[in-house]
């Protein structure tokens, strides 16, 4: 193609962009919709036509973060010496609320975000470790029946969440683990370890084994070759790894709509379940989803040159 | 004997003396997780096998009856689960299709190099990053017949998305072709990429017409990396939960993994839905391995 450099040419190329650019307008508009309606008052958030230019608030925001309760009749609360969150939660639960009864406090989001962060990041941090070692192992020495074991660990992948639900569930149940954070933790681990392995596996065959021959005739112990040159120079590998495995687990629907009710619900199920009958306040749901979404898509953007490598990596291996 | 497969690093095995053996290395290295991945992914397998030959219900006390093969054979008899198997299948087929025609489509635009091309790769891989759970409810708003910016700016009017029962399927299908289009572009992206430079040139010099140079050039030599694109949608497709659980709850979006899902913790027949799960599983090891035959054959090609 780069042979016939003709004006038909250069003028199919400006064709091409030009589609490339409305094509992206169109995939990001559902993106750009849920960070807009995350700002706008709550009667701009259904119009028809919908609106498009408006002055953006913080006001879905204080929404989704409190809650109006009903006090008992003796019940007092100390505004002047609650904490300062309290204090904006007062403040702007003011602003929210038309009538003068009842009592402003946090939503059960906080929670929720806070149940997504531990079980995403604990897990991610065991699978990654877990799966680093064993790729370690499996490129560096030898293994009976190497390539079944591998592909055993790639097919618990293969499954229908519920198909493995269901029994984990009765599991979990006969060992007290339903709505537990280690539950979710244990799980999600299992699954992201498969994937970390063959990923991890990929980065550390790339190692020159010459690196640790050359470290072990220095002296030093296999661990000591392990942790001080091969680690390091499989660091952008783990990271790549890590924020897959993270992805995993902060998106999971199914297992935690499952596996939870209360106290160890993480976001995905709960934003959902917040819509209930009626007409929903979109710019709420807007506003937790958008807070929800803006993990993943920082880490998309800092780490994009890894993870498109990764990506392509974990899937021509197979 | 075990001892010549313990280790690939002979030459060092001086050096390995010191501290932990490779073989004690390897051991601790490998054998946890693998022990691990047993006990949490075949493990439940077993048990609910176990399970599907009984009349078990988890929601009562009762014990479970032993009840041979009748789970298996009332659900291979039920035209219902028939009906969810049809609907998956339908799912499955337009959501893949529609992922691979916009995802190589946006390949065969993107393999040029051009202004920002890095930042528009980004961007377009934002969706498949994302909670289905969670998008998939949002887009609930951007499908509404009132208010919707879809409606809005397809001009359609009034046209009802998700209530409609014929076309939620298809609205569900839309989302799913918005989030994994941009992972058969990625793939495709990797296999345009590979293709040889002086196959291109040679067409030229032969005159040979676009049209012949896509036929006979890319698309056979992408043709492995598609298919393994096509053979990872499909699973997913097949497996599908989040989305149409979200976004519809119209019977005819009631996919094989929903019925699962309202079988074991709605209706609490478990020793029945373990029998349904494990027809699901026998289901996708077969579409695999025809695939995974399909693409041999594309590589020997």
């Amino acid at each position: 193609m780069a042979v016939v450099s003709s004006r038909g040419q250069k003028l199919g190329n400006r064709v091409a962009i030009a589609a490339i650019i409305v094509i992206t307008i169109i995939f990001l508009t559902p993106i750009y919709w849920i960070g807009s309606t995350a700002f706008k008052p709550r009667n701009l958030a259904t119009t028809a036509p919908p609106t498009i230019l408006f002055e953006p608030e913080v006001s879905p925001f204080v929404k989704l973060f409190t809650k109006r309760v009903q006090l008992k009749p003796n019940e007092q609360v100390d505004r002047e010496n609650a904490p300062w969150w309290e204090q904006i939660i007062f403040d702007g639960g003011e602003r929210i609320s038309r009538t003068g009864k009842g009592e402003v406090q946090l939503s059960g989001y906080p929670d929720r975000f806070m149940n997504s962060l531990i079980v995403a990041i604990t897990s991610t941090l065991l699978a990654v470790s877990m799966g680093t070692i064993t790729a370690y192992g499996f490129s560096r020495f030898k293994v009976k029946g190497e390539a079944d074991l591998l592909f055993f660990i790639l097919s618990t992948r293969m499954l229908p969440p519920i198909v493995v639900a269901i029994p984990m569930f009765l599991m979990y149940r006969a060992a007290g683990l339903t709505d537990s954070h280690i539950g979710l933790i244990i799980l999600y681990t299992a699954f992201n370890v498969s994937f970390a392995v063959w990923l991890m596996k990929g980065f550390i065959d790339e190692i020159p084994r010459e690196y640790e021959e050359a470290a072990l005739v220095d002296g030093y112990t296999r661990m000591q070759a392990f942790f001080r040159i091969v680690l390091p120079e499989a660091a952008t590998g783990i990271a790549a790894t890590a924020v897959f495995c993270f992805i995993t687990a902060w998106n999971e629907y199914a297992f935690a709509l499952i596996l939870t009710n209360r106290r160890a619900q993480t976001a995905p199920p709960f934003i959902p379940s917040q819509i209930g009958s009626g007409l929903p306040d979109w710019t709420v749901i807007a506003a937790g989803t958008f807070l929800f979404l803006l993990p993943v898509a920082i880490f998309t953007f800092l780490l994009r040159n890894h993870l498109l490598r990764g990506m392509s990596f974990g899937a021509i291996r197979k | 004997m075990l001892n010549n497969m313990i280790t690939s690093l002979d030459p060092q095995s001086r050096a390995a003396a010191r501290g932990w053996s490779d073989i004690t290395i390897r051991n601790v290295f490998v054998i946890p997780t693998v022990l691990f991945l047993i006990v949490f992914n075949v493990f439940p397998l077993i048990y609910s096998l176990g399970f599907s030959f009984t009349d078990f219900r988890a929601s009562t006390k009762d014990p479970a009856n032993f009840v041979g093969l009748k789970n298996y054979m009332d659900l291979l008899s039920d035209p219902f689960i028939w009906r969810n198997f049809t609907i998956t299948a339908h799912y499955v087929i337009v959501s893949v299709a529609g992922q691979v025609v916009v995802g190589f489509g946006l390949a065969l635009l993107l393999n040029r190099s051009f202004p920002l091309k890095g930042l528009v790769t980004t961007l377009l891989l934002l969706p498949m990053m994302l909670s289905m759970a969670v998008v998939g409810l949002f887009w609930k708003l951007l499908y509404d017949p009132n208010f919707g910016i879809i409606n809005f700016a397809l001009g359609l009017g009034k046209f009802e998305w998700l209530a409609n029962p014929d076309f939620a399927l298809y609205a569900v299908a839309l989302t799913d072709i918005w989030m994994w289009s941009p992972f058969v572009m990625l793939l495709s992206l990797a296999g345009l990429s590979a293709v040889p430079k002086h196959l291109y040139e040679a067409a030229s010099i032969d005159r040979a017409s676009r049209l012949y140079t896509f036929f006979r050039i890319t698309l056979p030599l992408v043709a492995p990396i598609l298919l393994i694109a096509i053979i990872f949608r499909t699973m997913e497709a097949f497996k599908t939960f989040d989305l149409a659980f979200v976004m519809s709850g119209q019977p005819t979006t009631e996919v094989v993994s929903i019925r699962l899902y309202k079988m074991a913790f709605q209706e609490w027949q478990t020793g029945k839905s373990c029998a349904l799960a494990y027809i699901v599983l026998i289901m996708v090891l077969c579409i695999t391995n025809v695939y995974v035959k399909y693409l041999n054959k594309a590589k020997e090609r």
